[in-house]
């Protein structure tokens, strides 16, 4: 599904990533773990297409397909979500409104027929109820005045409607309570199959309790230092990070 | 010759063409002593800084419609709300067409002013109110002088107008440079209703002026909806003088959309007279390249309980410029006052302009006024957020813009007239985006 190889990426002259590599399959979780200013952020935003950062080496594939110089609509058009750990707000575009243009623009750039009122009407319903949405959320304004638990849900629920093939997880669990959090996470775990693949992006272990990864990653200083299995995950819970940083430097 | 020049001295053959043994022709000979007096604006005036009209007033206008140029309707069809039964009301080269009007005395009186001025039924009403709210300043007065042919609408009290009006100004370019000079008038009665659309189109590539003033009056209880579609030529200049006089507990709003014509000066004046009064001006301007649009507001409160709510959306792209000058008075009588102003704009490119002026004037203690300015850009965040949600950069952009204006849209209230006018953005923005926000 997805292959990174040996990606150097720097922002404002500033490296961030300095030659990771990861391989996800069709139908596997991945976490990706690490301290702050690891580069778990700049991952998610290269992946995903965002221009400010420049990538000077290595490759992004998507099904075997180098994406690096796409756009990020058309990385979206190809499979690509990732859910923002800071949703945007966009006063005067309704929740539905956004996502019905989102996923009419998407079809476009897969060359196929807009997706019929009530087709589209059926999905938006299926989807809200998956995510505990209520009606009227809908109607307000994208982001506006939401809650962080409200946003992440919003979230979530546009990776319902938007089908990915990968999904993209950045720190989805902060800003959640607990009741949130179980939503999201079910929401998410209900949306895995075989065809596609999730990689969540976390600084604490909390969320794999509820999506179990199959693979987890440490990112430290641009690169993955560490891969294993959820054990992992709770062994960083329990010792923190210092001992992966000595086992690097030392 | 100057045109001032060449105004002053065509008005003796104006004469000629209009009965001149009339209490309108004496206002009329007054009007021509004013402009002679103060002639056209300049930028040393304070209500002029930021717009010059020195580069339209320079061509050799031709200052009298002649014959009536034949247009068919199916050209020009696409300049009509098509989808929408309405009134019409429409010149060609300031003429009046009756082959494409659909006028009525029926209840209702949605005419012409040259017929109306020509007919003594209408006498009583004319002279009450005609010229009586329209400012004294130079190129008003310029109006006033020439002002023969228009929109006469009157409703009488206690009536809602079935249908919209739709008021169409085209200009052919037959004649070369033309200065065009509609006049309207609109009277509307005691609790009556009436929705007006009013568009100035050119049709050619030659310099044209129009100089319109339009003056309302809106006794007790009535509710008046104007809307102008300003998307002209880009030789198309316009100064729109409009002057409303509301009577207590009257409802009147004025939306302009500005997307295009060379320089747009927008003179829009609300003078209260009466208690519970609600003045409501909304503005949407999309304007690129050298376009120049000019909004210069005033709200006159004069007495106790009433309101006004101004919200003017501006996006300019390239070099345009953008002005708003919007002004509040309240008089010391007028307390609990309510007067609300805001002006925001986005600019898209570096070399874009915007002067944004608010001027409030208060004189009674009790009330409550706010303005607000804001000038900013596309928020590039917003738009990587929509990007990776599979919407196109521009399509992204045009979504932006779009729910900038969409509060000002949400407000118009003929359905037909805001698909219209969703689409004139969409076709603005070059995006095949249907925007049912």
């Amino acid at each position: 599904m997805l292959e990174i190889k040996d990606l150097h990426a720097s922002i404002e002259d500033k490296e961030i990533l300095k030659g990771l590599n990861l391989k996800v399959n069709a139908g596997e979780v991945h976490a990706i773990m690490g301290p702050n200013g690891a580069g778990k952020s700049t991952l998610a935003n290269i992946i995903a297409g965002k221009e400010e950062y420049e990538v000077s080496k290595g490759s992004i594939l998507l099904e075997n397909e180098d994406i690096e110089g796409l756009a990020a609509e058309e990385r979206a058009h190809k499979g690509v979500f990732l859910s923002f750990q800071y949703p945007i707000e966009i006063p005067g575009v309704s929740v539905t409104n956004f996502i019905k243009t989102a996923i009419n623009e998407t079809r476009k750039g897969q060359g196929l027929e807009e997706m019929s009122a009530k087709e589209m009407l059926k999905k938006i319903r299926e989807k809200s109820e998956l995510l505990e949405i209520d009606r009227k959320f809908l109607s307000r304004s994208l982001n506006e005045g939401f809650s962080g638990g409200e946003k992440k849900r919003n979230e979530i629920f546009q990776m319902a409607m938007l089908e990915p093939k990968l999904a993209i997880l950045d720190e989805t669990d902060s800003g959640l309570d607990i009741d949130a959090l179980r939503i999201v996470a079910n929401g998410v775990n209900k949306l895995k199959s075989k065809d596609n693949a999730v990689v969540v992006i976390t600084h604490y272990q909390r969320l794999l309790e509820y999506i179990v990864p199959d693979f987890v990653h440490v990112l430290y200083d641009g690169k993955i230092v560490k891969s294993g299995t959820k054990e992992l995950a709770l062994e960083l819970e329990e010792k923190g990070y210092d001992w992966i940083k000595e086992e690097i430097n030392g | 010759m100057e045109l001032k020049d060449k105004l002053v001295s065509s008005f003796i053959a104006f004469e000629n063409t209009v009965d001149v043994d009339t209490a309108i022709h004496d206002i009329r000979s007054e009007a021509i002593k004013t402009f002679e007096e103060k002639g056209f604006p300049s930028k040393k005036e304070e209500a002029w800084k930021y717009t010059s009209l020195k580069s339209i007033l320079k061509h050799d206008y031709n200052v009298f419609p002649r014959e009536e140029s034949a247009l068919e309707f199916k050209d020009i069809k696409r300049y009509f709300i098509y989808d929408l039964d309405a009134y019409k009301i429409v010149f060609i080269d300031g003429k009046y067409s009756s082959h494409l009007s659909e006028t009525t005395h029926d209840k209702i009186d949605v005419c012409l002013m040259s017929s109306a001025l020509a007919q003594p039924k209408y006498s009583v009403v004319i002279n009450k109110y005609f010229n009586t709210v329209a400012k004294q300043d130079g190129l008003t007065s310029l109006n006033t002088a020439f002002s023969n042919e228009g929109a006469y609408i009157q409703i009488p009290k206690n009536t809602v107008a079935e249908k919209p009006i739709e008021i169409i100004h085209f200009s052919t370019g037959a004649e070369g440079a033309q200065l065009l000079q509609p006049r309207n008038l609109v009277v509307v009665g005691e609790n009556s209703q009436v929705q007006i659309i009013e568009r100035h189109q050119s049709l050619t590539e030659n310099p044209v002026l129009t100089n319109s003033v339009t003056e309302i009056f809106v006794d007790k209880s009535a509710i008046v909806d104007y809307y102008k579609i300003q998307n002209d030529h880009e030789n198309a200049s316009l100064v729109d003088t409009t002057c409303i006089q509301q009577q207590s507990r009257s409802i009147a709003s004025v939306h302009t959309f500005a997307f295009g014509g060379k320089i747009t000066r927008n003179n829009l004046n609300f003078y209260q007279q009466g208690e519970g009064i609600d003045s409501i001006l909304n503005g949407v301007t999309i304007i690129e390249g050298k376009q120049h649009v000019d909004h210069n507001t005033l709200v006159h409160h004069t007495e106790p309980n009433c309101e006004s709510h101004q919200d003017y959306k501006g996006i300019f792209d390239e070099k345009a410029i953008g002005v708003f000058n919007g002004k509040i008075i309240v008089d010391k009588k007028a307390q609990k006052t309510n007067a609300f102003q805001s002006n925001n704009n986005i600019l898209l490119s570096d070399s874009a302009t915007i002067n944004s002026k608010p001027q409030l004037e208060i004189f009674a203690d009790d009330v409550k006024c706010s303005h607000g300015c804001t000038i900013g850009q596309l928020d590039d965040n917003a738009l990587f957020y929509m990007r990776s949600r599979g919407i196109g950069e521009k399509e992204g952009r045009a979504l932006l813009m779009y729910a900038f204006a969409n509060n000002v849209l949400e407000s118009v209230k003929i359905p037909q007239l805001k698909n219209r006018i969703n689409k004139l953005i969409a076709k603005k923005l070059g995006v095949a985006i249907g925007f049912d926000l």
